[in-house]
């Protein structure tokens, strides 16, 4: 039985990886070949759409809208959380269990929910549109999950490392960035890493909250494909372009992935 | 029960070694008698935990068999050989209840539930874990799991031998001795095979008959705690065992004496050396006495710890540790001598028999 | 570890509240103060009560979705959880090849939400997908955008192919930081296969697997972008879960108090769920 172990994750990733072939592969073929029938691979080998994108800024300037509030969003969380995530796991005060699980329940709140008080609560205060507005708003889940991931690192480093720093002189922000965070890189790598992917993938909240200036590319994406009478090759193309950031993000993080979801968060 | 043979056995943990620097054992021949309590002691690294890995058979190794009274089990699963081991940690399975935790090497050998019944309790009764039977494994003491680790073990009554990766490590020191005079009360009972592994050289010498000691993948010394303590096979064994351990000096031999820097030493007997081998005298602490007409030395330190004192010296410019009684009182132009009985010659290392 | 008692530490805490409460409070208010008022138009509102409520709870639209909803979560734990920890136990345990896996597998969590509604659209299509034209070719009449069961089968299918590796990582995490004496003892002590599962490796996932199920049944219950995409809640309403109901009526037919009134029906469902499941866990933990 175990000779054939190696089938189970083998055939899953052949599953995984058949959707995304047959993207990869449309993309590579002209509308007159997608529209005359159903072919395995492209006979007329293209990049025109792949030209078109990179080529027209409508299309482009949606992926520099998108990375733009997914950084943002990613330093916000990160840096709001950071100091957040030392005191629950180092210091008791009033409220912190409550507050803690109220956290948590942002984290189980449906988009769908908040959309539209979203639209208004953005829009009165004039950032409708701006990637501001997108990133803030995915702090709603992702403040939440970095100060939880983040707690769980920092309860792992003994506190007797802070006392030894405080009598050594250090005053508590030297101590933080100069001692403390070097020692939960890894942590921080990890809480990034769940930041950028819940970020990068919401699209509910980012496609209400933009309507121009600030327009995800995925967003760009539907509404050329329902506008533009179905071009599939060029849908497939962007798709595909949306793919490959989230690709090189893992390939860097591949050996903590597994640590992070070891902690047992997430 | 069973004895135990391991013959031209040797392991590396990689693939195509080469140098004797790749094997994590290097080649043995050794017998483990039927019954023995058995220490295999040695420093971290040295392979003893491989070779216990591979008597209980979760480790293949590279070259080489073991046999179990004359019979190959080299290729044989662990849950074929019927022996049990004990790990450093206490394996327990936590969801079920003490008693089932008993009773699941015979389940799963599927013996009749009314012998199960039977030995679990017989078992229980020895561990004094009888109390307890009917609670979940998971709450109790680190002791009270390893207990029951060892329990899973002597459950089976064929099994041919007991096997203890340092079990004792994550225990509190007073449960220790305890738990370890159970174990001897327990061998003298059932009379497994039982082998015991660890780095402490107090839990090897209480717990075993005979000692093994281990050095950089290989066996240096099997013997008796008196045997390892007056005559150390190989200067390592001399270092490890004993608190302070042996003095080893460099000598050059001439027949039956030898010359210890500007100092003459009569040896008991002859040694027989090749030309060029690195000779060295090993004396332990116990074995210098303070002789009015000895060696002169330079006493640096006096240690009083409790009923002895070590005297921390330096002879012919090579530090030494003595060992005398504490109502003892050292001069300040100490001189010493080496009792006969505790000298002991080496070769690179290696113990020389002294001729007569 | 023990932490020492400062209140001093709220300072720490303050920006992620405020940050947290401007996205959390606000929204949540306005849709509390919509749920229980209507309106005309020109911003003049006036008192509901509960009536709003009353219409959600009894309406068969909302029970029809709610149907609905619990279906697909039910479905896709059942398929999710075991096959996710069927995958993570035959995986490698370490070296090259688990890497390899690993990245592999987190791909699908990394793709934008619409995108993978689109691609399976686009996969699943009867005529020129690849999924839709070879069960076409084996002779099974299948069109997702025409036959409910169809739609629904893609519509799970794509929920398992986008979150499964979610409850692989997860379980490998588990699984991983299991010491190897477990799996050792379990040998010399005769166990099956079945018994190690059952009895050491089922036991150390209990707490990970608390974790998958919370997250893919709140995931679950509030997902939205990709069945939109790729049925857009059609044919007819067989696809409509609630976050598709809740948007339709909300946006699109702009009837504010009733979406309101179902999306706190909605909220507090969610958080009861959770809350008795973390609840019920922890009991067993203690016990």
């Amino acid at each position: 039985m175990n000779r054939y172990r190696w089938l189970v994750p083998t055939l899953y990733i052949l599953f995984l990886m058949l959707p995304i072939y047959w993207l990869v592969s449309m993309s590579f073929k002209t509308t007159n070949e997608i529209l005359g029938g159903f072919s395995l691979w492209p006979s007329e080998f293209t990049v025109e759409s792949y030209v078109k994108i990179l080529t027209d800024s409508t299309w482009y300037s949606g992926y520099i809208n998108s990375i733009a509030y997914v950084a943002l969003n990613t330093v916000i969380s990160v840096s709001f959380a950071l100091p957040a995530a030392y005191a629950f796991s180092r210091y008791r005060f009033l409220g912190d269990k409550h507050l803690f699980f109220w956290l948590l329940t942002n984290r189980m709140a449906p988009p769908a929910v908040f959309a539209l008080p979203f639209l208004q609560l953005y829009s009165a205060m004039g950032l409708f549109d701006t990637h501001l507005a997108v990133a803030l708003a995915h702090c709603l889940f992702n403040i939440p999950l970095a100060v939880w991931i983040l707690e769980g690192f920092m309860s792992g480093v003994p506190k007797e490392i802070d006392e030894t720093a405080y009598i050594d002189g250090y005053s508590f922000p030297k101590f933080f960035v100069k001692i403390f965070m070097p020692l939960i890189s890894s942590g921080i790598g990890v809480t990034a890493f769940f930041c950028f992917m819940f970020s990068w993938v919401e699209l509910l909240l980012a496609k209400t909250l933009t309507t121009v200036e600030a327009k995800p590319i995925a967003a760009i994406m539907t509404k050329t494909a329902s506008s533009s009478g179905y071009e599939l090759g060029l849908l497939a193309a962007a798709g595909v372009l949306t793919i490959v950031p989230g690709a090189i993000v893992i390939w860097f993080v591949r050996n903590h992935i597994a640590k992070g979801f070891a902690m047992g968060r997430v | 029960m069973a004895r135990i043979d391991l013959s031209n056995l040797a392991h590396s943990y990689l693939p195509n070694p080469k140098s004797d620097n790749d094997y994590a054992l290097t080649r043995m021949n050794h017998t483990w008698d039927d019954g023995g309590a058995y220490a295999l002691l040695g420093p971290s690294g040295c392979g003893k935990t491989t070779l216990l890995n591979i008597i209980s058979g979760l480790l293949r190794p590279s070259e080489g068999q073991v046999l179990f009274d004359g019979k190959d089990m080299t290729d044989l699963q662990p849950q074929d050989r019927n022996i049990a081991q004990v790990f450093q940690f206490p394996v327990i399975y936590d969801t079920m209840t003490v008693y089932d935790n008993l009773a699941f090497p015979l389940r799963n050998r599927h013996v009749p539930e009314a012998e199960v019944d039977a030995r679990v309790r017989e078992i229980a009764s020895h561990l004094d874990l009888n109390d307890a039977l009917m609670t979940r494994a998971r709450g109790l003491t680190a002791d009270a799991k390893q207990t029951i680790s060892l329990g899973r073990g002597l459950v089976r009554n064929d099994v041919n031998a007991i096997l203890f990766d340092e079990p004792l490590t994550v225990i509190d020191p007073h449960m220790k001795w305890h738990l370890r005079s159970k174990l001897k009360l327990l061998h003298r009972q059932f009379e497994h095979t039982m082998v015991y592994v660890t780095h402490d050289q107090t839990e090897a010498l209480t717990f075993a008959d005979k000692v093994v000691v281990m050095y950089d993948g290989q066996i240096v010394q099997l013997g008796t705690p008196e045997e390892l303590f007056i005559k150390p096979s190989h200067t390592f064994v001399g270092y490890f065992i004993g608190s302070p351990g042996m003095n080893v000096m460099p000598i050059e031999l001439d027949g039956a004496s030898a010359k210890l820097g500007g100092q003459t030493v009569s040896l008991p007997g002859a040694a027989k050396v090749k030309a060029g081998d690195k000779v060295e005298l090993g004396v332990r602490p116990e074995f210098i006495r303070l002789d009015a007409k000895g060696m002169p030395v330079t006493v640096n330190k006096v240690e009083d710890v409790g009923r002895q004192k070590i005297v921390r010296a330096q002879l012919e410019g090579r530090n030494i540790a003595i060992v005398i009684g504490e109502d003892e009182s050292v001069p300040t132009d100490a001189k010493i001598a080496f009792d006969p009985k505790g000298i002991n010659v080496y070769a690179n290392d290696w113990r020389v028999e002294l001729g007569a | 570890m023990n932490k020492t008692w400062n209140n001093k530490a709220w300072f720490m805490v303050l920006p992620v509240l405020l940050i947290v409460a401007m996205n959390a409070v606000v929204p949540l208010m306005t849709v509390v103060n919509y749920s229980v008022q209507d309106t005309f138009g020109n911003n003049v509102f006036f008192f509901e009560g509960a009536r709003w409520f009353r219409e959600v709870l009894e309406s068969e639209r909302f029970h029809n979705a709610l149907f609905r909803q619990f279906s697909y979560t039910f479905i896709i734990l059942a398929i999710e959880i075991p096959l996710g920890v069927g995958i993570a136990l035959a995986m490698p345990r370490s070296g090259v090849w688990a890497s390899v896996c690993l990245v592999l597998m987190a791909l699908p969590l990394l793709i934008p939400w619409n995108v993978v509604g689109a691609m399976w659209n686009i996969f699943a299509l009867p005529d020129i997908g690849l999924l839709g034209y070879t069960i076409n070719a084996m002779g099974i009449d299948y069109n997702f955008t025409s036959q409910p069961i169809s739609a629904w089968i893609t519509m799970v299918l794509m929920d398992v192919w986008h979150w499964t590796s979610l409850v692989v990582l997860l379980a490998y995490a588990g699984l991983r930081s299991i010491d190897d004496a477990y799996y050792q003892a379990a040998r010399i002590d005769a166990a099956s296969r079945w018994s190690v599962f059952r009895y050491i490796q089922l036991p150390k996932l209990k707490h990970v697997l608390t974790i998958a199920f919370l997250l893919r049944f709140m995931d679950s219950f509030m997902i939205y972008t990709e069945p939109f995409v790729l049925t857009g809640g059609g044919p007819g309403n067989s696809t409509t879960l609630l976050s598709i109901d809740l948007v339709k009526a909300g946006l699109g037919e702009f009837n504010l108090g009733i979406a309101a009134s179902m999306s706190i029906i909605y909220f507090l469902m969610t958080l009861l769920v959770c809350w008795l499941f973390y609840t019920l866990t922890m009991q067993g933990e203690k016990e």
